[in-house]
């Protein structure tokens, strides 16, 4: 229980956020006194007007002449997109550098130190522009692609994967997948006849990928038509520039949160798990690790929002996100320079605000019960 | 009161008629900017930092370009020389302020006329000198005549311009779907062109030359023969209020014009000097006439621009042309009467 503060220390916290408020209000009122000298009318309005420019990749449908409402959707969802992506394969990526980083092994070891030292210290920036001007644009030209089994292409323009077109009985097929997937974990715990069902629930999941495949009507194969490579879904070079780039920065940086986390643990454990007979790999997957994470909580969630910020370094390697659309196109064409900021940095606050309450509960799950 | 108004009346009245008979009388050009650089003995010429095509440093160092042939063709008629010359960079943000506040003579810097910068903030537009407009550039190989076969093709683009929303303007008329791909800056649109992310690159016509030029091979490169997005007339700016200035900013312009019209070149200007029969030409060279004097400068004024930079023709192909220039096709600047927008008065 925290000591009731002294009654002047509480008369000194009103005062100080008497103080923030009045500086609040003043700042507020310079603004608008600013903005009405320049006769700037401050509105939201114009997100109903039409956004005369296209959008190059979208994951919903996007027209010329849509809303800029639909436009701030269409980013925002590139944006998540990317983040989300480039949050799972950082975690893995960094997970292993990291506990590559405590081997036995020198080779190993050290690999991981070279990683980590290199990605580290040079600019976040330049990584993702050499992924995409010294990597990605090395790729052929779409007439030469390279052909991948069963019928992948790769080119300068992207990796185009055969398009799986949905038949009209897919709906009700999904439904019983999306089923299937959610019974798993209670099906995980059931005991049938005095036996865990355990692993074998699995069946369940794979029931739902069969269910899915026998959705599918035809397959769209991506081939050669006019300039581009036409049907199939592309992946454009942008995305996996900005991908890499932010993954392999932000595994950096796990892999230290993780090998610190590890280094954490107290020695005592993983010898003891050693002594009771569990093997190298058993005493990681099942005594380190899972006391690792509660450690690596707090410092994990702060690296995921700065990989989310980062997502705006896409504006440089044309990867169209929310600070691209938003602090650029839009901006322009509107004239609303202040709404279009407004907007992005709620948006971006209320995408962190998100995530870190997620890994906050998270955390709670995790965190030891103090009994 | 009556007598107030009257008297201002007639007051008005004789300033009014002291200002008409004050051209009848003008003996001799009265401009402060004119005396300031004969008196310093060097022009001050704001220009581009660094663009191919208008201004740029050669090798040696020298700046070369369209706008810095104008700055060089002012110099040598009021100074008589073309190296006469002081270039003054400066940034698309502070041009105008530059000027405005004198520290320049004269501001040609591929800028845009438009109503805002006459009106507002107090500049002449003498002189178009380059007339453009949103211009394609696609490889050669894959045989583009025209922007409609575009339809399916990535064009790299710089984003927060008017070029995203001139496509997009073209794409719903036409019917076409022509896509882009938005940068932020040219740098990386630039290689992304070059490796082949994207089918073509769009910006005003001067620029894409500009950015032909910085590719691998530009000679693989193309422009597509139309524009898009309507015209913009680039050109010089003075500032207002001393209109003898601004006429000879002007007139520097039609003696290049001129000379093409009346096929000089800096090759053969020496030898049609010598006594010519044709008056046009006579008076070009200041043989016949007195189209030095009205302007503030010698008679000779012309025919020193011709000899030493050249006539319109000759400094175009030169910097955006075919002939050690771009390769950006004449079009639009061309004389009037070879399908281009280039005019000039009659020289009487």
């Amino acid at each position: 229980m925290a000591q009731r503060p002294s009654p002047q220390a509480r008369a000194a916290q009103w005062l100080l956020l008497l103080a923030v408020a009045a500086v609040g209000w003043f700042l507020a009122s310079i603004a608008a006194a600013n903005l009405d000298r320049r006769h700037m009318a401050v509105g939201f309005g114009f997100l109903a007007d039409h956004a005369n420019f296209d959008i190059p990749f979208h994951l919903i449908a996007w027209n010329v002449g849509d809303t800029y409402l639909r436009a701030l959707l269409v980013c925002t969802l590139n944006t998540l997109l990317v983040s989300v992506m480039a949050i799972v394969a950082a975690t893995l990526l960094g997970l292993l550098v990291g506990v590559m980083r405590l081997s036995t092994n020198w080779l190993v070891r050290n690999i991981a130190l070279a990683f980590i030292e290199l990605v580290r210290n040079t600019p976040q920036l330049i990584q993702i522009v050499f992924w995409y001007i010294a990597v990605l644009q090395t790729l052929p030209s779409p007439r030469r692609s390279i052909v991948l089994p069963p019928g992948v292409l790769l080119n300068i323009r992207g990796l185009y994967l055969p398009n799986p077109v949905f038949g009209g009985h897919a709906v009700g097929l999904a439904t019983v997948a999306a089923v299937a997937l959610f019974a798993t974990p209670l099906a995980w715990r059931l005991t049938v006849a005095g036996r865990p069902a355990g692993a074998r629930a699995l069946l369940l999941p794979a029931l739902a990928a069969l269910l899915v495949l026998a959705g599918i009507d035809h397959v769209e194969w991506p081939a050669m038509q006019g300039f581009n490579i036409a049907g199939g879904i592309q992946v454009p070079p942008e995305l996996v520039a900005l991908w890499a780039g932010l993954s392999i920065y932000g595994a950096a940086f796990i892999a230290e949160i993780v090998r610190g986390a590890i280094v954490a643990v107290p020695k005592g454990q993983p010898e003891a798990a050693l002594s009771l007979g569990l093997r190298p790999g058993q005493v990681l997957s099942k005594v380190v690790l899972p006391q690792a994470v509660r450690v690596m909580v707090p410092p994990l969630t702060s690296q995921y929002l700065n990989l989310i910020k980062s997502s705006s370094l896409g504006a440089a390697v044309a990867y169209p996100e929310l600070f691209q659309i938003f602090a650029g196109t839009v901006l322009n064409q509107s004239g609303r320079e202040l709404e279009s900021i407004v907007i992005l940095m709620v948006i971006f606050l209320a995408i962190n605000l998100t995530v870190s309450a997620l890994m906050n509960w998270y955390n709670r799950h995790v965190a030891l019960v103090e009994r | 009161m009556r007598h107030a108004i009257r008297a201002a009346a007639i007051g008005a009245l004789a300033v009014g008629l002291f200002g008409l008979a004050a051209p009848a009388a003008r003996a001799e050009v009265k401009s402060a900017t004119l005396d300031a650089v004969k008196q310093r003995g060097q022009l001050i010429c704001g220009i581009d930092t660094g663009i191919p095509g208008y201004a740029y440093q050669d090798t040696a160092g020298e700046w070369q370009g369209l706008d810095v042939a104008y700055c060089r063709a002012i110099a040598d008629a009021v100074l008589g020389s073309p190296t006469k010359v002081k270039f003054i960079g400066t940034t698309s943000k502070v041009r105008f302020s530059v000027l405005a506040s004198g520290e320049i003579d004269v501001l040609i810097r591929d800028s845009e006329y438009s109503f805002h910068r006459n009106t507002e903030m107090g500049l002449d537009e003498p002189a178009v000198n380059f007339f453009t407009g949103q211009t394609f550039m696609v490889r050669k190989s894959l045989g583009v005549q025209h922007l409609k076969e575009l339809t399916g093709a990535t064009i790299c683009v710089l984003t927060g311009t008017t070029l995203e929303t001139n496509i997009a303007d073209y794409n719903r008329t036409n019917n076409v779907k022509i896509g882009t791909l938005l940068f932020d800056k040219p740098e990386e649109a630039f290689a992304a062109a070059d490796s082949g992310r994207c089918d073509g690159y769009t910006d005003d016509g001067g620029s894409v030359a500009a950015a032909r030029s910085t590719m691998k091979k530009p000679d693989d490169w193309m422009f597509v023969p139309e524009t898009i997005g309507g015209l913009q007339p680039l050109g010089s700016f003075t500032r207002q209020g001393d209109e003898a200035w601004t006429r000879l900013v002007k007139w520097v312009h039609y003696a290049m014009l001129e000379a093409e019209v009346l096929g000089i070149t800096k090759a053969n200007a020496e030898q049609m000097a010598k006594d010519p029969k044709d008056p046009d030409i006579r008076r070009y060279f200041g043989l016949e006439g007195d189209f030095g004097k009205a302007l503030g400068v010698d008679n000779g004024w012309s025919g020193r621009i011709v000899k030493d930079i050249g006539s319109y023709g000759e400094v175009y192909d030169a910097t955006f042309g075919g002939n050690g220039g771009l390769g950006l096709p004449r079009g639009m600047n061309n004389l009037a009467d070879k399908g281009g927008l280039q005019t000039l008065p009659t020289w009487h």
